[in-house]
């Protein structure tokens, strides 16, 4: 069982992305995947930025996949996957179909990422065929989906990777909802989701979580948690445990946390995670329900 | 441009035909299609009835499989298509992958168009579609500004067609998993967004409330008009600031760019609402007809009354040009 670490979805500093990545050199994640996936406009990193942070992940022995932008409307964000898609080095994570056909014509393998809609084996066969070596499972399928499918991708040398920690991607939209909810336009955003370091909380008008507004990208308000099931996963075929960064060391603690209980091959001393923020948590979907329920597997 | 108009029964099929589609869009009875609603859609006999009317009258018949099938019902999408091509569908649209390698295993030439649902939206992507499974043209979804959606029909391999009229969806299409994360029901895997069987009005004295699987979307006061609890149109409480956090319910109505979808070269303008009323689609149907043919005649004028006409039609009476305008996003 492996433990892959997601890009962060947030917009932080140049050096608080450093100041992270420095910090996963030590942990105990096998795979980091890299790279700005939500918005073009957020640029405190270069491409050749990205690449530094690569080269160090890979040196204290991590695997890096450099992950594409999911929604992709103008020409330069185009020619920014052509570098990602095009490059030799590392995996790629596929987001958008313009990254799978960048790929593909490079002769270069990709993992498709959850925003990528593979819901049956026909479309694993073609993605295949295409390059795919990897499927990170959509958010909303849930166990018994997948379970027609886990054979076949193994059979056809396709890892599975499915999220267990995080808040969840749930919606991409042309506007920015941050900039919205401070009266600016997108193309005068000020780039003002600089200012939450892990987006801003939708509630009801009961006070009651819903949506966790991240730019163009809407997210679920809980965390997704599985730890409690990671067995459940790993019988299920998944090969990967994905982890969504939250806060910085959160997101450490939640890592090392998770190492821990497959070392010790035990969900039973899943001891509740001693984190810096309050979490609610969820984890309906693989369960085959409202992704927004937490449903224990001790009752 | 081709005028492509909803139907959700043969009644609205008839009314779209008279006042002037050059195209109806319809799904079958089940969740292969984005409008799996009760009472909706056709069955196999009324497919055949609203064929021949349609053809009789030179409308063609596109018929939506445009949802995601998961690995345990692929057959019910297959059966689908089956049933569509045998009766004498003109085209489907179509969003997953699979479903489209299963139309080119029966044929290489039967006619597909990218549903809005596959959420193509650049160049790259148009080719993958286009040559992989050799679509014919691609309904973009409502994220693209107006200069971005004439750049890419000007570069792209097929023909574009776009949303003119109709309930707004904000997110990119095909991408959106809000219903699933709070019913259990998505558009991609039961071709439903914020279900009806979810949906609970309570009436509060002074406050009508609107739920969607027990979570508040909405508090509406005597004087304000109720919407459906979408829920990405509901008022939400942002950093202690109650509003409508991700849109307010509102329709797209691009009629007033009109004149500049048609010199971008946008192949077909579609109209939403399989879901709305016969008299929703004659008018609507009637106004575009009218719009189109003013332009290829070059006396276009995007008239108050007509556009009266659809703002009356349209959600909580507001209309949008949507993303299509940088000044939305």
């Amino acid at each position: 069982m492996k433990i892959s670490l997601a890009p962060v979805p947030y917009f932080w500093t140049k050096q608080a992305y450093e100041q992270f990545y420095t910090s996963v050199t030590h942990s105990a994640v096998d795979y980091v995947y890299l790279g700005e996936t939500v918005c073009s406009k957020r640029r405190s990193m270069k491409f050749q930025d990205w690449l530094d942070l690569a080269k160090m992940l890979t040196l204290a022995g991590k695997q890096v996949v450099l992950s594409s932008m999911t929604l992709i409307e103008a020409e330069s964000e185009l020619k920014y996957l052509s570098k990602i898609a095009r490059q030799k080095d590392y995996l790629i994570e596929a987001n958008d179909l313009s990254a799978i056909q960048v790929a593909q014509h490079s002769n270069n393998a990709f993992a498709a990422g959850c925003a990528v809609n593979i819901y049956n084996n026909r479309t694993l066969d073609l993605f295949k065929k295409s390059g795919m070596t990897r499927w990170c499972i959509p958010v909303e399928l849930g166990r018994e989906d997948i379970s027609p499918m886990v054979d076949h991708a193994k059979a056809i040398g396709i890892e599975l990777e499915y999220q267990v920690f995080g808040r969840m991607p749930l919606a991409y939209s042309a506007r920015c909802f941050t900039a919205r909810h401070h009266n600016l336009a997108k193309d005068d955003c000020e780039f003002k989701c600089l200012e939450d370091e892990q987006g801003i909380l939708v509630k009801t008008q009961e006070g009651e979580s819903f949506a966790q507004i991240n730019g163009i990208q809407t997210q679920s308000a809980r965390v997704s948690n599985l730890f409690e099931y990671w067995q459940d996963l790993q019988q299920s075929g998944i090969d990967i445990l994905r982890i969504v960064p939250v806060d910085p060391e959160d997101t450490l603690k939640v890592i090392q946390s998770l190492h821990n209980l497959i070392e010790q091959q035990s969900d039973e001393t899943a001891e509740p995670l001693d984190l810096n923020h309050d979490y609610e948590y969820c984890n309906g979907y693989w369960l085959q329900q409202e992704g927004i329920k937490n449903i224990s597997a001790k009752i | 441009m081709e005028l492509v108009c909803p139907a959700g029964n043969y009644q609205s099929l008839v009314k779209a035909v008279d006042n002037g589609a050059n195209a109806v869009y319809i799904g079958l009875k089940n969740e292969t299609n984005a409008r799996h609603f009760a009472g909706l859609n056709f069955s196999e006999k009324q497919i055949s009835k609203a064929i021949d009317y349609a053809h009789s009258h030179h409308c063609k018949v596109y018929c939506a499989i445009n949802t995601y099938p998961r690995e345990h019902k692929f057959d019910r999408w297959t059966s689908s298509v089956d049933q569509a091509i045998d009766l004498g569908i003109d085209t489907l649209i179509v969003a997953d992958i699979g479903v489209m390698d299963y139309i080119r295993s029966k044929s290489n030439s039967f006619p597909i168009h990218l549903s809005v649902q596959a959420s193509a939206t650049n160049l790259e992507a148009l080719n993958f579609y286009h040559q992989n499974f050799g679509i014919k043209r691609a309904v973009v979804p409502r994220v693209l500004s107006l200069a971005q959606v004439a750049k890419l029909a000007k570069t792209a391999p097929v023909e574009i067609e776009v949303f003119g009229f109709g309930s707004l969806c904000i997110m990119a299409e095909g991408r959106c998993y809000l219903s699933s994360y709070l019913t259990g029901e998505s558009p991609n895997t039961q071709g439903v967004c914020s279900p009806a069987a979810f949906v609970q009005w309570e009436d509060k004295g002074e406050i009508l409330e609107s739920r969607l699987n027990g979570l508040l979307i909405d508090r509406f006061s005597e004087d304000e008009n109720a919407g459906y609890p979408t829920l990405c149109k509901g008022r939400f409480e942002v950093n202690g600031r109650i509003e409508h956090a991700l849109e307010e319910p509102t329709s797209l109505n691009t009629l007033n760019i009109l004149p500049e979808l048609k010199k971008a070269g946008i192949a077909a303008i579609k109209i939403e609402g399989r879901q709305r009323s016969p008299a929703y689609v004659a008018t609507v149907t009637k106004t575009w007809r009218d719009a189109i043919d003013q332009i290829d005649n070059s006396n276009f004028a995007a008239n108050n009354q007509s556009s009266q006409k659809l703002s009356s039609l349209s959600e909580g009476r507001q209309t949008t040009l949507g993303a299509y305008e940088r000044s939305w996003q």
